[in-house]
């Protein structure tokens, strides 16, 4: 069906898929794994033409073709789900599904571009649907759709577009395992149509339940080609890392008995949309408290008011947005906006470290600084004014050295580094504050497997000096095996508090979902079912 | 104060109004597609200097509309490819664009009239009075139509709001953008040639006057939809009139009713603006290559 | 490689360079088909700039202003804002000089100088305070709340200048003159063998000073630092605890006032009055400045000493040749902000509403 022949291609200085080939059979489940960066995105992007490769062949159905757009890849039969969805918010499901692909009205009125047939695009929107299984309105909004939802919409872009071939990058990553479950039973159901997928993905699990062959990538090189049921989770990962790797991560027990008084106690936490959005809040009566030497777990599908709790706890919610009460050590924080925040021993390891975290274009040592540019070492006391340029390099060479930043340059525009690397450098920074607590989400998004072993060491490390930890991670595993307590959250609220050595990753993926602690008892045998089928 | 609203004022405002909703709907196309068109005084100014030096050789008005047509789009073209294709800072190249045709007019007027200051006089018979501004209302339907109900519509709003998503549909960001500036350029010159060959006779040096930033400013408030836009150019236009129609009478000195447009947009953006939401991609070049 | 990358991929330096050569070659272009020589209009352009005393000291009184409009711009810029103000913001500056110059006219020099730069600074810082707020409390986006004041200063000034400033009966709107303690020297009073009649005034070592202390706040202060990362992601700065409506409307406050201190080398130095337009578009030439020098005080020195020189020739050019007038002028520099935005690396400024 689509065969990738030495595909080569370069970003500046980066070159991002090194002569590559990958041959995916008809009618299989294809998976491509290899770590973060390991170039599966950019491999499958170029067979969509969404990207022109600098070398290199793309064969599809047997002929070689030159793909100058995803334009032509559409016409050949191809249909990509993008890891973050490409979907146009603000407007329809049918006009999304139909964008490139419009249902003309016969007559003149088609040759001038008007007169769009939206009832036939319904219709067949509707069709596409009940035959694979997935329920959407054509009618509904983007922007009112679960994330779920809107990857149901994207495969039906795909179908809609009469795709053969669909490839799909990291689908799981925004799922809640029962959802997952359903995507694996919608993609079978596709191949035994006749259809075939590519899964791009980092999970290790879903590669043998659901593919029959696998393709392995390491640092934009294909590293090997196995059938699925040759092959194990171990022998799969040698071959992602290049070396053997702990699967788990070694937590001891809480060194430090957790205080009586909690260094964060949250009381009814309400956090609001915009005037200009929907009245609904985004967060609404959260409750729960952080000790210190303990780190404090929130699972839960993203989108469901974790981003929302870090930043009002950050102090970095737009005033008058939230109620309730925020204190750290007894002292109520909601007045108090990020930088005063900081000043009393909280510290922040951002979800996106591009957005919040780094000022890209800023050097390494100006990126140190961010957060204590107004105190000592950054300038002579707090509120001063004049940079102390030597202090602030020594400071910078001392966290580049401690926390393995590479290259330890810090000069180097943060832009220049590795996902990895920079998430390093953020970590340090906010380790380095010696805060009281720390707001951790999303540690290891983007990052390979050495930093992730890292920055997990960095955090129980933290944590068994007595710091007080809110993680927040999509990574249901990370979670689970990092917190001593594991809150779950779904649609704005904590559904449940449980206790993660004792608790399945079916349980609480079926809380993630609004599966209730009454459901628990009943369904669990069902959902441990569904999960290891 | 009841004579102000007679019907001489309502035609004077809508007069006033035709040059800057034709602008202002040339600058929602271009918006809605992503790309921030500051440089509609430019544009108009293009559009206003070719239709009188055309009609002033030719004697036909239309021709002169015609080329005024084509000067608009040839140098929103300009603007198109630097932002388009070269990713420059949309907001810079609109200025660079504004200061250009500064210069561009008075320096050609110069060599073909000897004068830097204005062109020769258009007969009367040779003007354009009311066709631009039955052009400029009936446009405001179309647009409406063509931005809802068809397939142009659908891409251009999707090339605004995520153009990494029309691209992965298929839809060639780069084409559609284009076009939506090329034709904002269109519509600003026509809106440039009211003034030479419509409200008056002849091209005088910046004639528009900041009439391209108020049409940008009746756009925000127009919250980026035809309708809105064509009742906040209206009511500039209302106000332009009424401060053309104080003068002569009110004892006001002439330099506070002079800036009655100018604050009263200041004003609308201080309170508007918050409520209204920008195409998303608006400002943003699109570039897939990391 | 696409031209766009390949442009994007040379040295800082070589592209602002490059940017002022394509910009030559194509008003070469436009100066051929208007009717006159290339070669003829660009020897007077830059040959009139550089003879001793008068053109290159006439350029360097053109420089001036340029140079405190291209570091009002490019400090806006740093935080992310475009800030087409300066126009409106210098034209009060200078009405305020005036104000201060012709009130306080009992007070000795030492005394009236400061005053009426203070005067000038406040008044510029203010009327670029203004739109920074609009920005920070309601997002309304400066580049057209800045382009209304312009038309709101240039009114005010006009009404105070016609009924309360102006000498009656005097045709030209144009306050009365300041007083002597408030004119600041002439480089012919101290520099052998200049003449006097050259407006070069101490303003311009003024300039170089500023070009030297914003620097230094960019590079050495938090403050600087504070303005830059606002600039170059707002959302990292606030969290970082950076307030950056702060930051806003800081920024454009100081660059209000940089834009304020054309009125020392206008007022103070030249005119000795305030005179409705006496402004040659200062306030936009300050753009192109601050673009050209890539918004660091170096380049902004640099490119205003070329804008200078080209005003100086413009002059020349008007008088010289058969057809080009010194609107020339516009293309030559609208031109070199297209190239410079063409081939620019990083966004001018926060291009959001």
């Amino acid at each position: 069906m689509l065969t990738l022949r030495e595909i080569t291609k370069r970003f500046g200085q980066v070159t991002a898929n090194d002569q590559v080939s990958i041959e995916v059979r008809p009618g299989t489940i294809h998976a491509l794994v290899g770590e973060n960066g390991a170039g599966k995105s950019t491999a499958m992007r170029i067979a969509y033409g969404f990207y022109q490769p600098d070398g290199g062949e793309i064969v599809i159905d047997g002929s070689p073709r030159i793909l100058a757009s995803p334009k032509d890849a559409i016409a050949l039969g191809i249909g990509m789900v993008h890891q973050h969805f490409m979907l146009v918010e603000p407007m329809t499901v049918a006009e999304n599904v139909a964008l490139g692909a419009e249902p003309l009205r016969s007559g003149v009125g088609a040759r001038l571009g008007i007169g769009l047939d939206w009832r036939r695009a319904e219709a067949e929107i509707e069709r596409l649907a009940a035959e694979v299984g997935l329920a959407v309105d054509p009618r509904a909004k983007i922007s009112d759709l679960s994330v779920g939802e809107q990857q149901r919409v994207e495969l039906l872009k795909a179908l809609y577009r009469q795709a053969r071939l669909l490839i799909l990058d990291e689908p799981t990553a925004v799922l809640a395992p029962q959802d997952t479950a359903e995507l694996f039973r919608t993609l079978r159901q596709m191949r035994a149509q006749g259809k075939t997928i590519v899964l791009i993905t980092h999970k290790l699990a879903e590669v043998l339940e659901i593919s029959d062959e696998v393709t392995v990538m390491r640092d934009g090189r294909v590293v090997g080609r196995v059938a699925t049921a040759a092959t194990s989770a171990p022998e799969l990962a040698r071959m992602m890392v290049g070396r053997d790797v702990l699967l788990r991560v070694e937590k001891s027990p809480r060194a430090v008995q957790p205080s009586t008084e909690p260094v964060l106690a949250v009381r009814d936490l309400v956090v609001s949309r915009p005037a200009a959005e929907r009245a609904s809040a985004r967060l609404s009566g959260v409750s729960f408290e952080v000790h210190a030497g303990e780190i404090v777990g929130v699972a839960g599908v993203e989108g469901n008011g974790q981003t929302e709790l870090i930043e009002a706890l950050a102090g970095l919610t737009a005033p008058g947005l939230t109620s309730g009460s925020i204190e750290l050590d007894g002292e109520n924080l909601v007045p108090l906006r990020a930088h005063a925040r900081r000043a009393r021993g909280l510290a922040h390891i951002p979800e996106d470290r591009h957005r919040r975290g780094l000022v890209l274009d800023f050097a390494l040592a100006e990126n140190v600084i961010l957060g204590v540019q107004d105190r000592p070492p950054t300038v002579s006391h707090v509120g001063a004014a004049w940079m102390d340029l030597h202090a602030i390099r020594t400071a910078t060479e001392a966290l580049l050295a401690e926390f393995d930043v590479r290259p330890a340059n810090p000069d180097l525009a943060a832009r220049a580094l590795s996902g990895g690397n920079q998430q390093k450098l953020v970590v340090g920074r906010e380790m380095g504050q010696r805060p009281k607590l720390l707001l951790v989400s999303q540690p290891t998004r983007g990052v390979d497997i050495g930093a992730i072993e890292f920055i997990h060491r960095q955090l129980l490390a933290l944590r068994d000096r007595g710091v007080a930890i809110l993680l927040v991670s999509a990574e249901l595993e990370e979670v689970t095996a990092l917190s001593d307590r594991l809150l779950v959250f779904h649609a704005g609220k904590i559904a449940a508090e449980v206790d993660p050595t004792a608790t399945s990753i079916a349980e609480i993926g079926l809380l993630m979902t609004g599966g209730g602690r009454a459901a628990l008892s009943t369904d669990t045998r069902a959902a441990r079912l569904g999960g290891a089928a | 104060m009841s004579e102000l609203f007679e019907v001489g004022l309502v035609m004077s405002a809508i007069r006033l109004a035709t040059p800057l909703l034709l602008a202002a709907l040339g600058g929602l196309l271009a918006e809605r597609s992503g790309v921030i068109n500051i440089a509609l005084e430019g544009l108009m100014l293009a559009g206003s200097f070719t239709a009188a030096v055309v009609t002033h050789y030719s004697g036909n008005p239309w021709l002169g509309l015609l080329a005024g047509i084509l000067a608009g789009s040839a140098v929103a073209y300009i603007h198109a490819v630097a932002c388009i294709r070269f990713g420059a800072d949309q907001v810079v190249s609109g200025t660079a664009i504004n200061i250009l045709f500064l210069g561009v007019p008075a320096l050609l007027s110069g060599a073909l009239f000897a004068s830097t200051g204005a062109t020769p006089q258009i007969p009367k018979e040779n003007l354009l009075p009311v066709a631009p501004i039955v052009l400029a209302f009936a446009l405001v339907p179309i647009l409406t139509l063509l931005l809802a109900r068809t397939r142009f519509g659908l891409r251009l709003r999707a090339v605004g709001e995520n153009p990494a998503a029309a691209d992965a549909a298929g839809v060639s960001v780069t084409r559609i953008r284009t076009l939506a500036v090329v034709l904002s350029g269109a519509l600003a010159a026509i809106g440039g040639a009211y003034l030479s060959i419509g409200q008056s006779s002849l091209f005088t040096r910046n004639m528009t006057a900041g009439r391209g930033f108020i049409a940008l400013a009746a756009l925000i408030m127009g919250k980026w939809k035809p309708v809105p836009t064509m009742f906040a150019c209206l009511l500039f236009g209302v106000a332009e009139a009424i401060s053309i129609q104080m003068q002569g009478v009110a004892k006001i000195p002439v330099q506070f009713i002079q800036i009655i447009p100018y604050v009263l947009t200041l004003v609308v953006l201080a309170g508007f603006i918050g409520r209204s939401r920008p195409p998303k991609a608006l400002g943003q070049p699109y570039q897939k290559e990391r | 490689m696409s031209t766009a990358e390949r442009l994007r991929n040379l040295p800082g330096w070589a592209q602002p360079i490059l940017a002022v050569l394509a910009a030559f070659a194509v008003g070469g272009v436009i100066v051929a088909l208007v009717g006159d020589s290339p070669v003829q209009t660009f020897t007077l352009l830059i040959g009139s700039a550089l003879t001793w005393p008068d053109g290159i000291g006439y350029t360097l009184f053109y420089a001036t202003p340029l140079i405190f409009t291209g570091l009002a711009v490019a400090l806006a810029m740093r935080a992310g804002l475009l800030n087409i103000g300066a126009e409106g913001q210098l034209t009060l500056a200078a009405f305020a000089a005036a104000w201060a110059g012709i009130t306080f006219s009992g007070a000795p020099a030492f005394l009236l100088v400061p005053i009426c730069v203070v005067a000038a600074v406040a008044a510029g810082a203010f009327w670029g305070a203004v739109p920074g707020v609009l920005k920070a409390k309601f997002g309304a986006h400066e580049v057209i709340t800045t382009i209304m004041l312009n038309f709101v200063a240039a009114a005010v000034a006009s009404y105070f200048t016609e009924y309360h400033f102006k000498k009656p009966g005097d045709a030209l709107l144009q306050t009365v003159q300041i007083a002597d303690a408030a004119r600041i020297p002439r480089f012919g009073t101290f520099v052998p063998n200049f003449p006097e009649r050259i407006p070069l005034s101490v303003a311009f070592l003024l300039a170089l000073a500023m070009c030297v202390a914003v620097a230094i706040f960019f590079k050495r202060t938090r403050w600087g630092y504070e303005i830059r990362a606002t600039g170059a992601n707002p959302d990292a700065a606030e969290y970082g605890g950076i307030s950056t409506p702060r930051q806003i409307v800081l920024a454009m406050a100081l660059s209000g006032g940089l834009a304020g201190l054309v009125a020392v080398s206008e007022v103070l130095g030249y005119r000795y009055r305030y005179y409705d337009g006496f402004s040659a578009g200062y306030g936009f030439t300050g753009i192109a400045v601050a673009l050209l020098g890539r918004n660091r005080p170096l380049g902004v020195l640099l490119a205003a000493l070329l804008f200078g020189a080209l005003l100086r020739g413009g002059l020349f050019v008007d008088i010289f040749t058969e057809k080009v007038s010194k609107d020339l002028i516009f293309v030559l520099q609208a031109l070199i902000i297209l190239f410079v935005a063409v081939g620019s690396r990083e966004r001018a400024a926060g291009g959001r509403r």
